[in-house]
């Protein structure tokens, strides 16, 4: 407000050179992202969690699944902290299990697993829940039968449609891409298509309303296509529910995953997750509470991360924020 | 309501506290746990152990395996034997006579004409009887008089314990169950859900997989039990939960069956509230050898039959050798602790037909890899893997999920991995392993692995039926929609032969020995079989609850009414 | 509005007929077997003649029409003679479970308090709790509160029951002996005392469950909360001169409420499914627990059942959503 009264009538209206080039809409995008702290925060622990579990088998050369039963049940060293009679070894600086499997190359590995599993699944449910979210909001004839279609995935029950792929689809996906690989793409599969329903049911919800909204009219009335509508001034309208479907979802494929393995439809049980690495602990959970604090945590705050990413990514794309 | 017939029977116990033990319902409530839930209480509808154990507090059988797996009367005045005419010479007949004055807790007499009407509700063609294979060969149930029945066999029966015999076959009441034959079975809900019997409690409410109330059986046969009013069963839930509420919180006085790792036991026993108990039986951990080929590639019809061998399964230095590398103990130490012994056999017990054979106990796998070098099989790419003829020692090994049995799986696939074998680890859900669906390929019967996991028992004392299984003709395959007990389709007709002498033979010393060789054959000379482990139960129970004796040949609640309060 | 409902009421018909046709096909492909927990001891000739018994060697279109006739005319009759003493079931044959041999609607009947008490309730304390935790962590964005607030729902979100359950009976039950580990599904409700009895069984599995409802419903509050806030009328609103309380709890709240509604209306059929996972843990053998143990058990008729009760109140909660959607937006036509 102060600004404008500054300035001098007549000056306004000469033209005057840009003093400055344009700045790019990216780097607008890049300044607001940066003003968040939990944004970036959260982006610096993922990136941070996703090197650890690529880069940390070359760093930490133990095999995960080496048996070592006279060195189980270690603690990790930092219990030694407050009991100094604790089994500990600085070569195992997480502990064993009960099989004497090192916990810093499970955690490793099973985060290797647990995040792709994680990622993928989040981003094939996203895709389908948006994909018939907006379709079926948009175009009223599609609603009736997307909407029942929706009805119809939620009312199926999980564990028997589970069993069904897994002996349908094992060995040929086995054959094809091995037995490691088959499983992941068959675990991302279920859980990918039976959790987009609800995003669906939200983006639809939000499409319903955007759409009587005098922008869209607008748009149409000026002949932009439907496509152009849905993907120009309907999707980026719809990000804050996507976004946080996607932190929801990447937290539910992780924790599914943990119950898939947990229910024997799983990975194989030579394949940690963290998950299912925290599942197996739970009888444990006394003693041994690190066993399931160390994956527990570490589930948490991935999604921890990726939820504040997630708020930093939507303040930052949204043009209204960004301007403040 | 609950509370206060607690409190009446602790204010009670008080006041005569001397002779609280000699009195029936002195010492109120007890709490029982089965972390599986019973869903009914007619054995004859459903053969689970939670069924047959939850049925076995009500209706009772004509006797029972005790602890050491003797057979003790319950409503027979006396076990029939050839040496007291019960049962007759040519083993074609016994005679069962029950104690005179029985009541029914309605109140009725017990006649011999409920035992004839419980074999024919069992025997009925439509009913689908849980424990026909009871009543297998049975020709007729003949009512002599009012207190006595001969059953009699259309083949010499050696072992004619099995009508109404141990809790899979207690008596039913032939007044309540008259309408219930065959297809009818069904639609008695009330009656399954709360049999008249002659145990010492009767149902006062059953919820289908949740929950039982019980109180005491007035006409109890003996006046002085049993000694609580009132019980609770409780069911659902997991492992862990029921030890926990036994041991560790002391809300439940019982816990069955603790499936859990010995380490997580032992924690939850310094809990102070209760003890465990172990006991051993016949159960057995083992590993099958599959000796036909599951290779995917054969058409479907033709994997796992006899029609195609294994490629190295078949050659018994290479199941030696498998044998060799694992170390039994470690298995045990790490899955069962008190509750498991590491064995040989597959017959464990009774100590009649128990072989002495122990020679896999010790690991040895320099041994085993000599044996395997000896046999032509060598790592000549180095890969770390043998190899002969350009097929690879490498294993699809198949089980059950379950925490245990993952453990198991990785130590052994770790000690195979010392001796040259690649090992690839599968765990399915127990309901479709354990199940016989003939569309699915993930049945322990289909056997679609080179290696696969479980674990058996037979019933009641007798091993014939279990050894016989491992005949021949009884191959699972498509003929059969994959029906059939020999997993691993052992076939040797010395085999054969030795198990219908076993058929035949009467005599105890002489079934014995039958017994030992036929089990040598499957372990320590074919290998076909790796026994692991013996597998002991491990049940807990409070404190405060005195009189338990843990059976595993019977049902674990059979002496529930010598249970009493310790003050 | 009314056409409209009636014309989905009429519509949901032929879609519950499918999903149920679904249901079934899908049960019948699943490599299951009614027999897998019966003992290994059983010779596979007694199993076949048990799978008989079931009614299995029937075929599979035959076993759907006569599931269709006992659910959707032998059971309605049950009731109604149940409700006016009436015999016109007489000697019909009803919904029968293969674990239990009993009628399945009697069994449901049965489970329904507790699955109500606990999974019910813990849903209204969630929503009690998440509503103004979301709108003042948006009206506060990335106020310490706000950030406690993501922190504390995002770590409820993200940790499994299966963890949470036991770890409170550790802490509740075992180490300070507060609360009872095993719930009595045969406690009735009489008088104070029974209620404190009951209350103190409800606290644990309450809470396991409600801190999941208040993850979620807090930030999708939260989230639509955030997008109102910044729309031109509640500056329009502000500029007017009318109050903050006003702005933000008539004008934005009532704005923002619409997406939660539909969540939570979503949400609602989840109660009448239990909770598995907590009601296993703490022995609350409700609805939840019984369509885990069918399933394990491979109890077609009871998974079929209680699968499609469910899909029944979907469709019925699904239709509510629409419709408590038009009443709060009018933006939104459906003719």
């Amino acid at each position: 407000m102060t600004d404008t009264l500054q300035i001098d009538p007549i000056e306004a209206l000469k033209d005057k050179e840009p003093s400055k080039p344009p700045r790019s809409q990216w780097r607008d995008v890049w300044d607001q992202f940066r003003k968040h702290k939990g944004a970036l925060f959260g982006g610096g622990f993922l990136l941070f969690i996703t090197l650890f579990v690529i880069i940390g088998p070359y760093i930490w050369t133990l095999d995960a699944q080496k048996l070592d039963i006279r060195n189980k049940d270690m603690r990790p060293i930092y219990t030694w902290l407050w009991d100094g009679s604790a089994k500990i070894a600085w070569n195992r600086p997480l502990g064993t299990d009960n099989l004497g499997r090192d916990m810093l190359a499970n955690m490793i590995k099973g985060g290797r697993t647990s995040l792709a599993v994680g990622w993928a699944a989040m981003v094939l449910a996203l895709f389908l829940g948006t994909l018939i979210g907006v379709l079926s909001g948009y175009f009223k004839r599609l609603d009736g039968i997307l909407m029942r279609f929706t009805d119809l995935v939620l009312s199926l029950p999980l564990l028997p449609l589970l069993l069904v792929a897994v002996t349908l689809f094992r060995q040929p996906l086995r054959a094809a891409f091995g037995p490691e690989e088959g499983m992941f793409i068959l675990i991302v599969g279920v859980i990918g298509i039976t959790s987009w329903m609800q995003t669906a049911r939200i983006v639809r919800g939000e499409v319903l309303a955007l759409k009587e909204r005098e922008f869209i009219l607008a748009a149409r009335s000026i002949g932009t296509t439907p496509g152009k509508i849905i993907t120009r001034h309907l999707l980026p309208n719809i990000m804050s529910p996507i976004m946080v479907s996607a932190t929801l979802g990447l937290a539910t494929a992780i924790i599914t995953e943990s119950a898939l393995s947990f229910l024997g439809v799983g990975f194989p049980s030579d394949f940690p997750t963290w998950g299912k690495m925290l599942a197996d602990s739970v009888p444990r959970m006394t003693e041994y509470p690190e066993r399931v604090l160390l994956p527990g945590i570490a589930i948490s705050l991935t999604v921890l991360s990726v939820n504040y990413l997630g708020d930093g990514l939507r303040d930052a794309l949204d043009p209204r924020v960004r301007g403040r | 309501m609950k509370f206060r017939t607690l409190m009446l029977g602790a204010a009670a116990s008080f006041a005569m506290a001397p002779m609280a033990m000699a009195e029936r319902g002195a010492d109120g409530n007890v709490n029982i746990i089965y972390w599986q839930a019973p869903s009914t209480l007619n054995p004859y509808l459903s053969s689970g152990t939670k069924d047959i154990e939850a049925a076995s507090l009500v209706i009772e059988p004509l006797g029972r395996y005790d602890q050491n797996g003797a057979l003790v009367p319950y409503l027979a005045s006396e076990i029939p034997t050839v040496e007291n005419g019960g049962v007759a010479a040519d083993l074609k007949s016994i005679t069962w006579k029950l104690k005179s004055g029985l009541l029914w807790s309605d109140g009725s007499p017990v006649t011999s004409a409920d035992l004839k009407f419980t074999a024919d509700y069992c025997m009925h063609p439509e009913g689908g009887c849980a424990q026909l294979a009871k009543f297998e060969g049975v020709e007729g149930v003949e009512v002599v008089d009012d207190l006595t029945v001969t059953v009699t066999f259309s083949e010499p029966k050696p072992n004619p314990y099995g009508p109404f015999m141990g809790g899979q076959s207690p008596i039913l009441q032939a007044a309540q169950f008259a309408e219930c034959l065959g297809a009818r079975a069904p639609e008695c809900t009330e009656a399954n859900f709360g049999p008249i019997g002659t145990g010492p409690f009767t149902v006062t409410d059953f919820r289908p997989n949740d929950v039982i109330q019980m109180e005491a059986n007035q006409n109890f046969r003996d006046a002085s039990k049993p000694a609580f009013a009132t019980l609770t069963f409780k069911g659902g839930g997991d492992a862990v939960g029921a030890g926990r509420a036994v041991l560790e919180t002391g809300e439940f006085d019982y816990a069955w069956n603790l499936q859990l790792a010995p380490d997580v036991i032992a924690k939850m026993a310094e809990g102070g509230k209760g003890k465990t108990i172990a006991a051993f039986g016949s159960l057995v951990e083992r590993l099958e050898m599959n000796m036909t080929n599951p290779s995917p590639d054969l058409p479907e019809g033709e994997r796992s039959t006899a029609k195609h061998p294994h490629p190295f399964m078949t050659d018994l230095a290479v199941r030696k050798a498998l044998s060799m590398a694992i170390d039994r103990d470690l298995l045990v130490e790490v899955g069962y602790g008190q509750a498991g012994r590491p064995t040989c056999n597959l017959v464990p017990a009774p100590a009649l037909y128990a072989s002495d054979n122990t020679d896999c106990l010790t690991q040895d796998i320099a041994g085993a890899n000599a044996m395997l070098d000896d046999a032509g099989w060598v790592d000549s790419d180095g890969d770390g893997v043998r190899e002969k003829d350009g097929i690879k020692l490498s294993i699809l090994f198949q089980t059950s999920t379950n925490a245990v049995r993952q453990d198991f799986q990785a130590l052994i696939k770790d000690s195979w991995a010392q001796i040259g074998v690649e090992t690839e680890l599968r765990n399915i859900d127990g309901s479709v392993y354990f199940g016989g669906d003939p569309g699915s390929p993930d049945t322990f019967q289909k056997f679609y692995a080179d290696v696969e996991m479980y674990a058996n028992n037979f019933d009641g004392t007798d091993p014939e039926s279990y050894l016989a299984q491992r005949t021949c003709d009884k191959h699972p395959g498509p003929d059969t929609q994959w029906q059939g007990e020999n997993i691993n389709r052992f076939c040797d007709p010395a085999y054969d032969a030795l198990v219908a002498e076993l058929g035949k033979t009467g005599e105890l010393e002489k079934r014995g020995e039958i017994a030992k060789k036929l089990n040598d054959m499957l372990t320590k000379e074919s290998y076909s079989i790796l026994p692991l482990v013996d597998r002991g139960r491990v049940s807990a129970h409070a404190n405060s609850l005195g009189g338990v004796v843990l059976n595993t040949w019977d049902s674990e609640l059979w002496n529930v009414a010598d249970w009493y309060r310790i003050k | 509005m009314l056409t409209f409902t009636i014309r989905r009421l009429i519509l949901s018909v032929p879609t519950l007929l499918f999903i149920a046709l679904v249901i079934f096909l899908l049960l019948e492909l699943a490599p299951g077997d009614p027999m897998a927990q019966v003992p290994l001891t059983v010779p596979p000739e007694v199993k076949e003649k048990m799978r008989e018994a079931l009614g299995l060697g029937q075929p599979a279109h035959i076993r759907f029409f006569k599931w269709l006739y006992q659910f959707f005319v032998v059971e309605p009759m049950v009731f109604w003679d149940w409700m006016w003493g009436t015999t016109y079931t007489e000697g019909m044959q009803r919904v029968i479970s293969w674990q239990t041999r009993s009628p399945v609607m009697d069994i449901v009947v049965q489970r329904m308090p507790q699955t109500l008490w606990v999974v019910g309730m813990a849903y209204i304390v969630g929503i009690l709790i998440a509503l103004p935790i979301g709108i003042y962590s948006a009206y506060r964005q990335y106020s310490v509160f706000d950030q406690a607030g993501t922190f504390v729902s995002m770590i409820g979100f993200s940790i499994p029951p299966f963890f949470t359950g036991p770890l409170l009976i550790v802490l509740f039950s075992v180490q300070l002996g507060w609360f009872p580990s095993i719930y009595d599904t045969t406690h009735v409700v009489t008088d104070w005392a029974s209620f404190k009895v009951q209350f103190m069984q409800m606290i644990m599995p309450v809470m396991v469950l409600a801190l999941q409802t208040t993850a979620q419903i807090s930030r999708y509050m939260r989230a639509s909360m955030l997008e109102n806030l910044n729309e031109d009328y509640v500056r329009t609103a502000r500029a007017k001169g009318l109050s903050e309380a006003v702005v933000v709890m008539v004008h934005v709240l009532r704005n923002s409420m619409i997406p939660v509604v539909t969540v939570i209306a979503l949400g609602m059929p989840a109660i009448f499914g239990g909770a598995i996972i907590t009601e296993n843990v703490f022995k609350v053998n409700g609805i939840g627990q019984l369509l885990l143990t069918a399933l394990f058990a491979n109890d077609i008729p009871m998974v079929l059942t209680l699968t499609f009760i469910f899909a029944i109140l979907i469709v019925v909660f699904n239709l509510i959503a629409d419709i408590l959607y038009g009443v709060l937006d009018p933006r939104i036509r459906y003719d």
